[in-house]
């Protein structure tokens, strides 16, 4: 059993970087990774832009040099690029013994070749190639991803739509202090398809310019793609292995906003419980909160219903905040993993990250995103302690979570 | 460890309108078994239920049986499990934008997302609560009773709502086929396992729990521990696997009275249960249920709801019987699953 979960290793590919060294650049020279539909055929390609990984599928097979990787999803690969980097910073060995798990998170599994055998097999129910539809579930890449990890004693697929890896890192807490894993590689993995594509426009939730989170002029999400991990340990793990801790997971929450399954209730009654769970089991007050990286997709609806639960959470102190997705674009499933990433980067470096094409405040708020890179002035703290993050789905599934620094001596005690 | 405190089936067998296992067994020759739906307007608003797709409609109705049967209103959590969520509506896309990327219609797309079901039922009965959705193959709805277990553990949650979805479509079965995962003829279910050849016998179904840190005045069983495995070049050793289950519960093989299995009548899978109960389990009552609801990713919530109902009635419904060998009593029954040698689970449910 262990009261305490520790954060040992990151990894992360997305829009604006390869690795986690490349997205900490990119988020400091406040880069976007936004630009235009380059991965598929589709009549959106000069109309939407995309937030596309800058690696194309044959050059994360040959990088990841994974026998039978010809098989895989674009959604295993980059889970494997992103869990690969997170397991090498933690710095374990696979034989030490200790009960290791992998909980991953998804949307859109093995889509993107689904799509391929679809194409065939409606001209003719025997056409299509069967090893593009082999991987198209869940637990695939899942698998895949244990598979390259050596990762055996525990593994499991969640898919909340949005928060699907907030819930993935709840889980991975909830194993380790339970006792029924020492360790756990937790995260999420989606890559862009021309299905979810498709499906949140016939929302008509996709801003043609790119998102503007948390502006009043914002038009809709930016679609990303990507996949980000963290390696929890346990205590005795962390003490048997001298650690470096990146931080804990202090505290998490899960409701449901049981109002519409596509829409945000106008109240955000789901993201002000998800917020007030994690601040109660975190045990610190609100105004300890640092900073918060929303969920902020740039949708009218998510942003205005987040901003409105915050505002009622923490009254006139909300804390500074930005929504990172104007960076990322909305990575789906792996968007709470990639938000915990640039979270923990947040810790680590003392920086707040800006929230991208900001320019003009929402009227029905009081409150404003930071929107230049801060290294600390005034109103911000020079250190960044603890982070709440948010990620909301469809089916109101909201889900939040706080991460705290860790000082060496906290860690002894 | 929970109560069940209350069931909802909807399956190929008439599990709806019986109180208990069915007495009366559906046969049928047919491609995949198919469940028979129950009169929707009894469970969901007629005007909702238009526009919502089969897996969806069954999913719900399965959660108000079981909520109904326990008498839970509103439940501390909804977890849910599916291998392939709405594949109706999955397919649905897959083929309109195959054709055409105009004038979609966005009702498949918000179906397709594979928390559709526990979000529903959340938003029916305005349920803020904890809400999940577990996705992996037939470790889905493992999974979610192992979150469920340990929610009891920690006292975050005292009742909650728990099922197990997944639907078959032509299309699909047509493509699985193609794999090798299914009989390539239609098949009589109750004559199973005379032919064994390549390929199970698919099916469908929707089977939620109530489950309970206290038992209620109908609770069922027990459902004491369930465990997955996953079987990475050979990393699965049923042996340590089996031991160390039933020794953290405080028991050893000789305690189990009843082995359920997840024979599904294919010539390459079925001998890997019979060769794991001559090995851990020799000489004890073996059942079987596939027979009846068809292999899916999230059968074993058929096998848990046969296993809930023997324990209940302390009744061994001929129907089930893989062996000749009648159970001494009715206090351990293990069900082992596993899906190609890959997902092997183990759930233990005792009587009270």
């Amino acid at each position: 059993m262990s009261k305490r979960v520790y954060i040992t290793g990151i990894g992360i590919v997305c829009a604006i970087g390869n690795d986690v060294p490349e997205t900490l650049l990119s988020l400091l020279a406040a880069r976007s990774g936004i630009g235009k539909i380059t991965l598929f055929d589709t009549i959106h390609k000069d109309v939407l832009p995309l937030a596309e990984v800058k690696m194309s599928t044959s050059r994360l097979l040959q990088e990841l040099e994974h026998t039978g990787a010809k098989y895989l999803t674009r959604t295993a690969l980059l889970g494997m690029k992103a869990a690969g980097e997170a397991v090498r910073s933690a710095g374990f060995r696979k034989t030490d013994g200790y009960k290791t798990g992998l909980i991953s998170a998804t949307t859109v599994g093995g889509m993107d070749r689904s799509e391929d055998f679809y194409a065939g097999f409606l001209e003719n129910p025997a056409g299509g190639r069967l090893i593009d539809i082999i991987n198209h579930d869940c637990g695939d890449s899942t698998e895949r991803i244990a598979d390259f990890l050596g990762i055996k004693d525990f593994v499991t697929t969640i898919s909340t739509a949005c928060s699907s890896s907030v819930n993935a890192i709840m889980l991975g807490s909830n194993l380790i202090k339970t006792g029924q894993l020492d360790r756990v590689v937790v995260g999420g993995s989606d890559s862009v398809t021309k299905f979810t594509l498709n499906g949140f426009n016939t929302l008509m939730i996709l801003d043609k310019t790119g998102c503007h989170p948390f502006d009043e002029n914002r038009a809709g999400l930016t679609l990303g793609e990507g996949a980000a991990y963290l390696v929890l340990e346990s205590e005795a793990c962390v003490m048997a292995g001298h650690k470096k801790v990146l931080g804990e997971v202090s505290g998490y929450g899960n409701a449901n906003d049981a109002f519409h399954q596509t829409a945000s209730s106008p109240d955000g009654t789901g993201a002000f419980l998800a917020m007030s769970k994690a601040l109660k089991m975190s045990g610190l007050d609100s105004a300890e909160i640092d900073y918060i990286n929303v969920h902020g997709t740039g949708t009218q609806n998510n942003d205005l219903s987040e901003g409105i639960a915050m505002e009622r959470l923490f009254g006139e102190h909300v804390p500074p905040f930005s929504s990172t997705k104007g960076f990322t674009g909305h990575t789906l499933g792996a968007a709470g993993a990639v938000e915990a990433v640039i979270s923990i980067l947040s810790i680590e470096h003392g920086v707040i990250f800006p929230n991208l094409n900001f320019t003009t405040p929402m009227k029905e708020l009081r409150i404003r995103p930071v929107s230049a890179l801060n290294l600390g002035h005034a109103q911000i703290p020079h250190e960044i302690r603890h982070v709440l993050s948010n990620s909301f789905g469809f089916g109101g599934n909201n889900s939040s979570i706080i991460f705290s620094k860790c000082e060496a001596k906290s860690i002894e005690q | 460890m929970a109560y069940i405190n209350g069931i909802g089936i909807v399956s190929p067998q008439l599990t709806v309108e019986s109180k208990g296992f069915p007495t009366e067994v559906m046969e049928y020759t047919a491609d995949y078994l198919k469940c028979i739906e129950p009169a929707y307007r009894n469970y969901i608003d007629p005007i909702q239920s238009r526009r919502m797709s089969r897996l969806i409609k069954m999913g719900i109705a399965a959660a108000k049986i079981s909520m109904a049967d326990a008498g839970c209103t509103m439940p501390d959590a909804i977890i849910t499990g599916t291998g392939l969520g709405s594949v109706e509506d999955t397919e649905k896309i897959l083929s309109d934008i195959t054709k055409d990327e105009k004038f979609l219609n966005p009702t498949p797309f918000i179906q397709s997302t594979y928390n559709t079901i526990s979000s529903q039922v959340a938003i029916q009965l305005k349920c803020h609560n904890y809400n999940s959705t577990y996705v992996h193959r037939t470790f889905s709805f493992e999974s979610g009773l192992i979150d469920s277990l340990m929610q009891m553990e920690e006292h975050t949650a005292s009742q909650i709502l728990v099922g197990a979805i997944d639907e078959m479509t032509m299309n699909h079965l047509q493509i699985t086929r193609r794999i090798g995962q299914w009989k390539m003829e239609p098949v009589n279910n109750l004559r199973l396992l005379e032919n064994m050849t390549p390929g199970a016998l698919a099916g469908e179904g929707a089977a939620f729990f109530v489950l309970g840190k206290e038992k209620n005045g109908s609770a069922y069983a027990n459902l004491k521990d369930v465990k997955t495995c996953i079987n990475i070049k050979g990393s699965f050793n049923p042996n340590k696997e089996i031991s160390t289950f039933l020794g953290n519960n405080g028991l050893d093989a000789r305690d189990i009275d009843l082995l359920i299995l997840g024979n599904n009548g294919d010539c390459e899978n079925d001998p890997i249960y019979a060769q794991f109960a001559d090995h851990y389990f020799p000489g004890k009552a073996l059942a079987w249920y596939k027979h009846l609801c068809g292999e899916y990713h999230t059968a074993t919530g058929f096998g848990l709801y046969a296993a809930a109902c023997i324990l209940k009635n302390r009744v061994y419904p001929e129907i089930l019987h893989l062996n000749k060998v009648q159970p001494k009593k009715f206090e351990n029954i293990l069900i082992y699953n596993h899906f190609r040698n890959t997902n092997h689970a183990f759930l233990l449910v005792q009587g009270f």
